[in-house]
């Protein structure tokens, strides 16, 4: 398969970027895409061009290190998977590809496809935990959880971090990770006694990192690898709203 | 620096080893504790787990990681499970024999008092894991539930849906995350260990590179603990990540450091076969597949290009239920993937190239529905659809081994110190606890072990006798060790050849795979060993790496990372040929039973072989650790 792709470039933070054009012959539909980028870097470094950077790590859509918009899609046009586990094959031959990293005023260009996601860390280090220190746990099974909770928590904590929810949004908005957390926490018994000053606190440093607010256009649901629903948002406001109802009560 | 290889296990009955220890190794007072500044580097299981903890001990941490968060460490890709001997299945499980299963599965190369201390903490991981909210699989009373993994007759499991790993070290991301927010543990991400700094024979501090600025930057400490994970990618193609490597753990064994059985690599039965010569790298499928899944070949060769539903159940060769009737399709690791490779070799192979067998899901689709085969494994059934095109609820996936793991790495004593004082290694970074071959759902259990259970009680030991004895970043070993790492960079970028790197990685790594792979024997590995320096002179004569050192230069970090994969094949492959013997997942074809099994020489081999750095272009020197087995009877493994 033939391809003509337009790539960000961009030498640093500070510098301006710009799409560049490169044609690219001879590709298996069986190679991923990041093989593909992989492909058109040993030709850039045949001809003394420096490579594309883009960051990728385990290459099976868990570790959530992939930040590539394609052709205006966060992760592309495979959903749901990340950008490591879109293959060529979904591609036409001969198409042309616009490849750009997550745009969100929050994530700032490192260098070409390779953004800092560093805020998405502070807003978990906010309280997206519980303060079970090793040593101080009970036995296992001597709280039940109901399967239906577990489940549900398991759906939201599938979160893997990569901050498409955020790129795919029009308002930037990083509520359905935030959201992920707060609710996988939340709905365990485990998570109850810091129920409330986590929400509180997430979703402050949340603001305070410039991520904008949800107006329920569910684009993030839409991109987001790891299917977490937009739900959650609505769990996550639930939360909030009684974590404020509780301190304005003075409990 | 070296004495006689101790591994320091204390004495008395196994069972009460690791608790007597504990009752007598030195303490740290909770006020002296912020005085000691500890270097952790790496962040998944074993090194989150262990910074964390360290800062709610109240010790001042520095943890570093080369991705760009720790969340995202490689030990997030672990998909089955975690093993532990709660016994909640009532199915006749017990911490001893969690111990001899690992011990037997490892065939009988590690230690015993490791091992029995790593199965007895296995309960307390689970608990912890918990108590942090780990959305483990339940049943409908609310209880946790267990699957059954490979090597085991019990269903000991633990697992979060095909995401355990990702779980896990979720939680132990957060638990890392509640001690940086309270400032007991400063995290440097994008940050790159490139050498180990020993100060009077004690190791003292790194030398870490910015991978987002190029800065080179001097860390002291009380103490250092590397938890870097595997050397898998030696390979090129393997299921590790793609920036998994060898760096730390093979400068601190240039600085000193011990490497024990380097030579001993996984390869696990259950991957998606090479598809194309520009693959980057290998899927797994987890091993609970195996639960469901029967693997099977055609009988005859003449069958192997017809579609799978073609041939009836008779003309099938279900060849683990064969060989392996009480363990069936859940028989070991290497067991696996050397009857598969055996199968392939016979012709029998099926799929492009011929190199694959089929895990075929038909029968437990009839036996319980496809809706519940959905519920235990969609996730993977999407992985493999996504990757190949192929609905596996339809036709039977195609599975080949892949490398997956390595069980070698720094030589450590019972407290998971190095023979550098100072110095400790945890998690797969370490050869301590699986012997020549780890059983399935064991990788997170040792890693969490390590680092929430381990680690925290023997490094104050350590401490305890280190009060004011911290150098300065400024002092002499440290700009030595600054100096060389400068010399290093330039003297990459200077090359200026006309070769890429990957070129010269997938030439090694077939290289290795060929000769030091899933079957060694002494011609291939002596070949080898001729091959691999010059394959090294080629590379310091012609690679070209471009860009800057002061900036972020993905080819510059992945160049450091294949020098380093250049020498250390070397050492792998000299280990493989010093260890006559076959023993687990190192299969030397020389030593074999007449039908096909390793065939160990307990007599000459049963030792840990640690080796020492002997200076550039001269042999490493071998020292060699006596395995005891006070508890076990060494047996020839058997899964029949």
């Amino acid at each position: 398969m033939n391809f003509r792709l337009k790539i960000w470039r961009q030498p640093n933070r500070k510098s301006p970027g710009k799409l560049v054009d490169y044609d690219l012959r001879d590709i298996s539909p069986n190679t991923s895409f990041l093989e593909m980028l992989d492909i058109l870097n040993e030709t850039l470094l045949a001809r003394g061009e420096e490579p594309i950077a883009f960051d990728s790590d385990c290459r099976e859509g868990i570790c959530g290190t992939c930040s590539l918009t394609i052709n205006g899609e966060a992760h592309g046009p495979d959903h749901p998977g990340a950008a490591c586990e879109l293959y060529m094959r979904k591609f036409r031959d001969g198409a042309t590809i616009i490849v750009e990293p997550f745009r969100v005023g929050s994530f700032p260009i490192i260098k070409d496809l390779v953004i800092d996601r560093s805020a998405l860390d502070r807003i978990v280090q906010a309280g997206g935990f519980i303060s079970a220190r090793a040593g101080s746990a009970p036995e296992a099974n001597s709280i039940p959880v109901p399967k239906h909770d577990a489940d549900l928590a398991m759906e939201a904590a599938a979160c893997i971090g990569c901050g498409a929810c955020a790129a795919a949004c029009p308002n930037g908005s990083a509520m359905l990770f935030t959201s992920a957390k707060v609710s996988h926490l939340a709905l365990l018994p485990q998570g109850h006694p810091e129920r409330e000053s986590r929400v509180l606190k997430m979703v402050q440093v949340m603001d305070a990192e410039g991520f904008g607010n949800c107006t329920n256009t569910y684009e993030c649901e839409a991109v987001c690898p790891a299917e977490i629903s937009a739900s959650f948002i609505a769990k996550l406001n639930r939360e909030y709203a009684r974590a404020v109802l509780q301190r304005s009560a003075g409990e | 620096m070296i004495g006689t290889l101790d591994s320091k296990t204390p004495p008395g009955p196994l069972a009460q080893k690791w608790r007597s220890h504990r009752d007598h190794l030195r303490l740290v007072s909770p006020n002296n504790r912020r005085k000691f500044e500890i270097i952790v580097v790496g962040s998944g299981l074993a090194g989150g787990a262990a910074a964390a903890t360290l800062g709610e001990l109240g010790y001042q941490v520095k943890c570093f990681c080369f991705q760009d968060s720790p969340r995202r460490a490689h030990s997030i890709a672990a998909q089955g499970g975690i093993n532990a001997a709660k016994n909640y299945q009532n199915d006749g499980d017990s911490v001893y024999r969690l111990f001899y299963d690992t011990i037997k599965g490892g065939d009988f190369r590690s230690r015993e008092g490791n091992v029995y201390r790593l199965a007895e903490i296995a309960n307390n991981i689970i608990d912890q894991c918990v108590a942090q909210g780990v959305p483990f699989a339940r049943e409908y009373s609310g209880y946790l539930g267990n699957r059954s993994f490979g090597g085991a007759q019990v269903s000991r499991t633990f697992y979060a849906r095909g995401q355990t790993g990702q779980q896990l070290l979720l939680g132990c991301y957060q638990a890392l995350c509640r001690q940086i927010a309270a400032g007991t543990v400063q995290m440097f991400p994008q940050t790159e260990m490139l050498d180990l700094v020993i100060v009077n024979g004690q190791a003292k501090g790194i030398i870490t590179r910015s991978l987002r600025s190029g800065n080179i930057d001097r860390h002291a400490a009380d103490a250092v603990v590397l938890a870097t994970g595997g050397y898998g990618n030696v390979y090129y193609l393997s299921t590790n990540a793609r920036g998994c490597n060898v760096t730390a753990t093979y400068r601190a064994y240039k600085k000193g450091a011990l490497f024990a059985n380097p030579s001993f690599t996984q390869i696990h039965p259950t991957c998606i076969p090479v598809s194309g010569e520009h693959q980057s790298k290998l899927t797994l499928m987890s091993e609970s597949l195996r639960n469901d899944g029967r693997v099977w070949v055609p009988k005859r060769k003449e069958d192997r290009e017809k579609a799978p539903g073609e041939i009836p159940d008779a003309d099938r060769d279900y060849y683990l239920e064969r060989k392996y009737p009480s363990y069936g399709n859940l028989a070991p690791r290497d067991i696996s993937s050397r009857a598969a490779k055996e199968v392939c070799d016979e012709g029998r192979g099926v799929g492009p190239g011929g190199r694959g067998v089929y895990l075929d899901f038909a029968d437990a689709i009839k036996r319980l529905g496809e809706e519940t085969i959905r519920e235990r494994y969609g996730n993977l059934f999407e992985v493999y659809e996504k990757i190949t095109g192929e609905n596996a609820y339809k036709v039977p996936m195609r599975i080949y081994p892949a490398v997956h793991y390595t069980m070698g790495g720094l030589w450590v004593d019972y407290d998971l110190m190095s023979n550098v004082p100072g110095l400790f290694v945890i998690g797969e970074a370490n050869f301590s606890d699986h012997g020549a071959n780890r059983l399935g759902a064991s990788a997170l259990m040792q890693g969490l072990a390590d680092g929430y259970f381990v680690l925290p009680n023997t490094l104050p030991s350590y401490l305890a006798g280190q009060m004011g004895k911290r150098p300065s970043p400024d002092s002499p070993e440290f700009r030595k060790a600054e100096q060389d790492v400068r010399v290093r960079i330039e003297k990459l970028l200077n090359v200026n050849g006309t070769r890429s790197l990957d070129s010269f990685h997938r030439e090694l790594g077939l290289l290795l795979w060929e000769k030091c792979g899933m079957s060694r024997h002494e011609k291939g590995l002596r070949e080898a060993l001729q091959e691999i320096p010059e394959l090294r002179e080629e590379f310091w004569q012609d690679v070209r790496v471009l860009g800057s050192d002061e900036d972020f230069n993905q080819s510059l970090e992945r160049a450091g990372r294949v020098a380093d994969f250049l020498e250390f094949a070397e050492l792998m492959c000299g280990d493989a040929l010093e260890r006559d013997e076959s023993a687990g997942a190192h299969f030397r074809e020389e030593h074999q039973t007449p039908d096909g099994e390793a065939l160990r020489d307990d007599e000459r081999h049963a030792a840990v072989f640690a080796w020492e750095f002997g200076g550039d272009g001269q042999p490493p020197k071998l020292h060699r650790e006596p395995l005891r087995f006070e508890t076990v009877h060494l047996a020839q493994r058997s899964y029949k």
